[in-house]
């Protein structure tokens, strides 16, 4: 449709949920209470890594107060032997992250779980269960885990013949790679670490269950799906979906971290024990030792061009941590890196490594940024070789319509080029820069996602409009599909409540993940809104006496088609609402469908820092996103994601880190040492929204949620290599690091 | 955590009492900044809790002659900010204090709290040193005074004696030509504990450091007072020779360790680089720049 | 193993309530007094989304002792809007669009408030300092501290 005089879509308008959210009225996973509500508590393991020889739980239970203890015999299992698919995650992974069965595999696996009348009484009953543990020796970095001889996770999985920690490859080719480089004049070939850091969600992990004695669930908890919650809770302790009622709270931000479960299981099992209901909640510090981060990771990145700037080979091999069981997102890293050029030979391979630590979840286009920072530092190094500017490097070798990925697709009309010229042409990019300071640029890709989705829609007695649909609403999603329904309909925005269904209400609806969800629910709600749209339109034919096709709707009314249709007075929306019982009865229409057509999105951003060379400081101080973003139909929420996506790349990119003791526990589980950043270390984030609509959408919506986190790290790398002469090649840049590596030849230089 | 009792006595003679019946399960409780944070992790379990904020002698900021001040040890951050003739005087100390936390931090955590919690990194304690401050404390036994670098012993311990408990920072006269100031090292711009942090105090006469204080933090297991940096300073115009070696003088000084927030030889380089800076300011500030 | 009895004022109105003598305010709040608007991110001071003033003073309730409370006024994000109208600062966070997620949004809007209280005409530079130990993890700060700018702005301007 790709409507050009919109009313409502491009507008920033106020959100359905807004006011809730700033009264203080809205209600998050951790903020609701049941009549007879217990509190759930998790005993963690110590080790990270141990045999668990018994648990005797026998004191706990006889403790005054407590009234329900689970342990992994509570917790279905899934045998190592055979794979059970939920989208990507392998039930047999995530039995095993919820509780640890015959090993314990890092510090903060949870060995079983408690329920008491108060939150102390199930802290003191943890004390008192006794667990026997085995302790074996673990291996914590990528490097120790596939040494020959590393302690070995997972003895069932080999890799070349032997026992190994390596859980799993990928390769994606093109053409010949050593041909490739045989045609090249300039090669650079570097080796990057990056560091696992945690998607840093304010809201801890929370929910509230209750099951009633014929099993009837009702599970109340902050999540990115309340579907995935569903099923994984009804994996995991064998009640049927039919009898679960996932609601959705309000989520506290996810950024991936929450597509999996951790606490609903154990909180079900427990209230199916108990009998009453329970309610459990995450500290800090057990959301930063026992919940994914993403991958750290080691790189090797090797890119030959010729004279004139023509890339002819790429070759990337990427070791991702996964933590203690398999899945870390090799896919984004070893898939999305290469995908903003058009390279005639590509070698592209990832590892999946287990090591003793939190198993990874997914994070903001996962995979694809760690990817990114490696391959684009090598792009600025290339295009520094050969005397190139880095966004005219890029724009010689950029992909575009036509272009075969490295990873399958061939690209259909995209916005990448059209993000590097706008980079290139902003007044930031020119802008003059002073002693010390230092520009660098980076693009990104990620795939995107469409999927199931289903959306409901409802005219209400008194003429309004009730939109239901599956996804939970972490970032204004729910303003965009106000926007959209408005618009089809002609009515104000106001008209439309927009509501997440609970799963027994709503039809499935997978992931808010991906960047999948305005892509996907706008063409459900734009489908659903067609079909009401048709019913209105009978039924002024109806009353009319015309034909449907004479009828057509405009601005929240039925119209005549023409003057040969008739002469009749406009039927409104709230006319026909009125009408509605005499005439055919409710008005509304639901769709469900497995949405395509979700193209991939590319950025480009400019970063300038400044760097401190007697302390290694750097700090960003301006900084430009561009995106193609398909069409904006929120703008502010559009700009949201970008700036949001980008203060987490410069976190990532200088500060954070989770810093290990030898011991193998996490020495920084809380926000003052896992230094996310704060208001004051950030500049305004400017962005430049580029708007190449997706053909395939009715919109024109592309996903892009995921997109501005891609090439943070390397934009801000290229920037403080200009600032002051030296590449970094691991992250964090944090200070000591940054320091050590200006050798004084470098600051005197720079005096 | 429950067999646990809160007073709040409205005189430092009940709480000295109470705190001192108690025994050593007992913790005073004045911003709470530290103290809430470790009964939250378990690794402090008050028997009693003494809020000493009801008691006006630890809450009164009083002016002393000639540009002193007494400080009552509870006086939170952001009460300090609010006088109005404590910026001009002691412009490092206050700059120091205010650097601890966030606003909402601000709202309630002393400097007392900083002093007696005896972490190396306070921030408050390198300016209090440099500034010259002496503390005056009570207890069974009656009031004594003690020089706030003889304050913490390790960290986490103080030379605090059971049931005692820190009334107020006595600050000295400021001859003409004073100022101090602090600065620290942080990776974030805000809500880091210092890695390195530095106080100077100095007297300019005519152009001249006639008296120097130094203070570090972070750098060692308690904050230090670094005498030769300060003779380094004194008798000087404070030119690069002098400020190197008294940069150099503080390195000297330096016995940190390598933790999650900082290495012993980034540490060790940061302590000089402070200095110079930190030096920079006060003096610039004494000249009335 | 007493409980303590309190006394306060919590937006105005008066009330009562008892606690643990080791209980926060911030579960207070919560789950005494059902007042769940003040958000727990951390526990630990560092994320301010519990955060309220005490007697107009900005502070963490995660950091307070319920008793503490005794004789003073507490205001949380609850009592912002008056007599069911926002207050200007609430109006310009969502037609700025500068919450996403919005669980730092309760905390944000107490600081920003006392902030303008305090300082009727802050600087970009004085915001974003303020807001420090207000953590965001969504929006990346810009659209935050463009909302407190203006609504500055627009609060000097109404007054003139
Ligand atoms: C988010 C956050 C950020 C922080 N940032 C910083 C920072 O940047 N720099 C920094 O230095 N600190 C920082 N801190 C630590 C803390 O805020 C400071 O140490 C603060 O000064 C403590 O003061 P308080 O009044 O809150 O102390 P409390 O917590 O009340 O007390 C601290 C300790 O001292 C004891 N004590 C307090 N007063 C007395 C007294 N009068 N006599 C005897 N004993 C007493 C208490 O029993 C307790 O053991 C931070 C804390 C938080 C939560
Ligand atoms: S919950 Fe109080 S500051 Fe985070
Ligand atoms: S809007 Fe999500 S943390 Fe601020």
């Amino acid at each position: 449709m790709n409507v050009v005089n919109n009313k409502w879509i491009g507008q920033r308008t106020i959100r359905p949920d807004g006011v809730d959210k700033v009264t203080g009225r809205a209600a998050f996973a951790a903020d609701t209470a049941m009549p007879g509500m217990i509190w759930g508590k998790v005993l963690r393991s110590p080790h990270p890594h141990a045999r668990i020889r018994s648990i005797d739980t026998s004191k706990a239970e006889a403790l005054p107060g407590v009234k329900a203890v689970v342990t992994s015999r509570d917790v279905v299992d899934f045998p190592l032997d055979k794979s059970v698919m939920l989208g990507i995650q392998d039930m047999r992974w995530m039995c095993r992250n919820v509780m640890a069965r015959d090993k314990a595999l890092f510090p903060g696996h949870p060995v079983a779980a408690v329920a008491a009348t108060t939150e102390a009484i199930a802290a003191k009953a943890c004390e008192l269960i006794e667990v026997d543990y085995e302790v074996l020796p673990f291996s914590i970095e990528i490097e120790d885990a596939i040494e020959p001889d590393a302690p070995i996770l997972h003895e069932f999985n080999t890799f070349q013949g032997k026992p190994s920690n390596i859980v799993g490859t990928l390769e994606h080719k093109k053409g010949d790679i050593e041909d490739g480089f045989k045609q090249a004049d300039v090669i650079i070939e570097r080796s990057f670490t990056t560091r696992p850091v945690h998607q840093g969600y304010i809201e801890p992990h929370a929910c509230l269950i209750s099951v009633a004695a014929d099993g009837k669930t009702t599970i109340w908890s902050s999540s990115q799906g309340q579907f995935m919650v569903r099923a994984m809770t009804a994996y995991l302790t064998g009640i049927p979906q039919s009898d679960i009622r996932a609601i959705p709270a309000e989520i506290g931000g996810g950024f991936g971290g929450k597509t999996i479960v951790y606490l609903e299981p154990l909180a079900t099992l427990l209230a199916k024990k108990s009998g009453r209901p329970v309610k459990m909640v995450m500290t800090r510090e057990e959301v930063m030792r026992a919940t994914g981060p993403t991958s750290g990771s080691k790189s090797t990145v090797k890119i030959g061009a010729k004279k004139d700037g023509t890339i002819v080979a790429a070759q990337g091999t990427f070791y991702l941590q996964a933590g203690a069981l398999p899945g870390s997102p090799i896919r984004g890293a070893a898939g999305c890196s290469f995908a903003p050029y058009d390279i005639a030979n590509v070698l592209s391979v990832g590892y999946d490594v287990c090591s003793n630590r939190s198993k990874v979840a997914a994070y903001r286009a996962p995979g694809a940024p760690i990817g990114a920072y490696a391959v684009e530092c090598v792009l600025d190094e290339l295009a520094e070789a050969l005397k190139m500017d880095p966004l005219e490097f890029r724009l010689k070798n950029a992909a575009k319509q036509g272009t075969k990925a490295a990873h399958g697709p061939v690209f259909p009309r995209i916005g990448y080029i059209e993000t590097l010229e706008a980079a290139k042409n902003s007044a930031h990019y020119s802008a003059p820069l002073r002693r010390l300071q230092g520009r660098g640029v980076a693009s990104g890709f990620w795939f995107n996602a469409g999927g199931e989705s289903s959306a409901q829609v409802n005219i209400t007695e008194d003429g309004n409009v009730v939109v239901t649909t599956g996804h939970p609403d972490i970032g204004g999603s729910r303003a965009g599909i106000a926007n959209i329904c408005a618009e089809l309909l002609g009515i104000d925005y106001r008209r439309v409540s927009v509501i997440i269904g609970d799963t027994q209400t709503v039809g499935f609806s997978n992931l808010t993940g991906g960047s999948r969800v305005l892509f996907a629910s706008a063409m459900v709600v734009t489908q659903a809104t067609e079909k009401v749209i048709n019913t209105l339109r009978e039924r002024a034919a109806k009353i009319w006496e015309i034909d449907p096709e004479a009828v057509k709707w405009e601005n929240g009314a039925a119209h005549p088609a023409s003057p040969n249709a008739g002469q009749f007075e406009p039927l409104t929306l709230e006319d026909l609402a009125d009408k509605a019982p005499m005439q055919g009865g409710p008005i509304g229409a639901g769709v469900q469908l497995n949405t395509q057509g979700a193209e991939g999105g590319f950025g480009t951003h400019i970063c300038d820092v400044e760097v401190d060379i007697e302390l290694g400081i750097a700090r960003v101080i301006r900084y430009t996103a561009v995106q193609d973003v398909g069409r904006a139909v929120h703008p502010g929420y559009v700009e949201g994601q970008l700036q949001g996506g980008v203060a987490q790349g410069i976190g990532w990119a200088l500060n954070e880190e989770y810093i290990y003791r030898s011991d193998g526990k996490v020495d920084n589980p809380g926000f003052l040492d896992y230094r996310m950043p704060v208001c004051s270390d950030l500049p305004m984030i400017d962005t430049i929204l580029v708007e190449v609509p997706n053909p395939k959408h009715p919109q024109g919506v592309k996903g892009v949620g995921e997109v501005p986190l891609v090439p943070v790290m390397a934009a801000v790398a290229n920037a403080i290599y200009r600032a002051v002469g030296k590449r970094f090649y691991a992250l964090p840049m944090s200070p000591p690091k940054v320091l050590a590596g200006l050798e004084p030849p470098v600051q005197q230089a720079a005096e | 955590m429950t067999d646990i009792r809160y007073v709040a006595p409205q005189t430092l003679d009940e709480a000295v009492g109470a705190y001192a019946a108690a025994g050593s399960a007992a913790r005073i409780l004045a911003g709470g900044t530290d103290l809430l944070v470790q009964m939250r992790s378990g690794a402090v379990k008050p028997g009693l809790i003494v809020d000493i904020k009801k008691i006006r002698e630890l809450t009164a900021v009083e002016e002393l002659s000639g540009g002193g001040f007494r400080i009552g040890a509870a006086v939170p951050g952001a009460v300090l900010a609010e006088h109005p003739r404590f910026r001009q005087t002691w412009p490092g100390v206050l700059e120091a204090v205010n650097l601890i936390g966030s606003t909402q931090v601000q709202g309630r955590a002393s400097a007392g709290g900083n002093l007696c919690n005896a972490s190396p990194a306070g921030d408050s304690v390198p300016a209090m040193i440099a500034a010259g401050a002496v503390v005056t404390v009570q207890g069974p036994e009656g009031r004594r005074e003690l020089k706030v670098e003889d304050v913490p012993a390790a960290p986490g311990r103080t030379n605090l004696k059971p049931g005692e408990i820190l009334v107020s920072f006595t600050l000295p006269p400021r001859p003409p030509g004073s100022a101090d100031a602090y600065l620290r090292m942080i990776p974030r711009t805000e809500m880091d504990i210092a890695v390195v942090g530095c106080g100077v105090s100095l007297t300019l006469k005519d152009g001249v450091c006639a008296h120097a204080r130094v203070g570090l933090g972070a750098v060692a297991p308690t904050a230090l007072l670094v005498e030769p940096a300060a003779q380094a300073l004194i008798g000087s115009r404070l030119d690069d020779a002098a400020l190197n070696a008294a940069a150099n003088a503080c390195r000297a000084a330096c016995r940190p360790i390598d933790d999650k927030r900082g290495t012993i030889a980034y540490r060790t380089q940061i302590a000089g680089v402070l200095l110079k800076r930190t030096a920079n300011i006060a003096a610039e500030r004494a000249q009335g720049k | 193993m007493a409980k303590l009895h309190v006394t306060t004022t919590v937006n105005g109105e008066p009330l009562e309530f008892l606690c643990e003598p080791y209980e926060t305010m911030l579960d207070a709040l919560r789950n005494q007094l059902a007042l769940t608007g003040s958000k727990e991110g951390c526990a630990s001071g560092d994320c301010g989304a519990c955060s309220i003033t005490l007697d107009d003073r900005l502070v963490c309730s995660c950091l307070m002792l319920a008793a503490e409370a005794e004789g003073h006024e507490i205001r949380t994000i609850e009592g912002m809007a008056r007599g069911g109208r926002l207050h200007p600062l609430q109006e310009k966070f969502l037609e700025q669009a500068a919450l996403q997620c919005g669980i730092c949004t309760s905390g944000m809007l107490v600081a920003s408030e006392a902030l303008l209280r305090k300082n009727p005409n802050p600087s970009e530079e004085e915001v974003r300092f303020w807001l420090a130990g207000n953590l965001c993890r969504c929006t990346g700060y810009d659209k935050i501290v463009r909302a407190v700018l203006e609504t500055a702005e627009e609060i000097r301007e109404a007054a003139q």
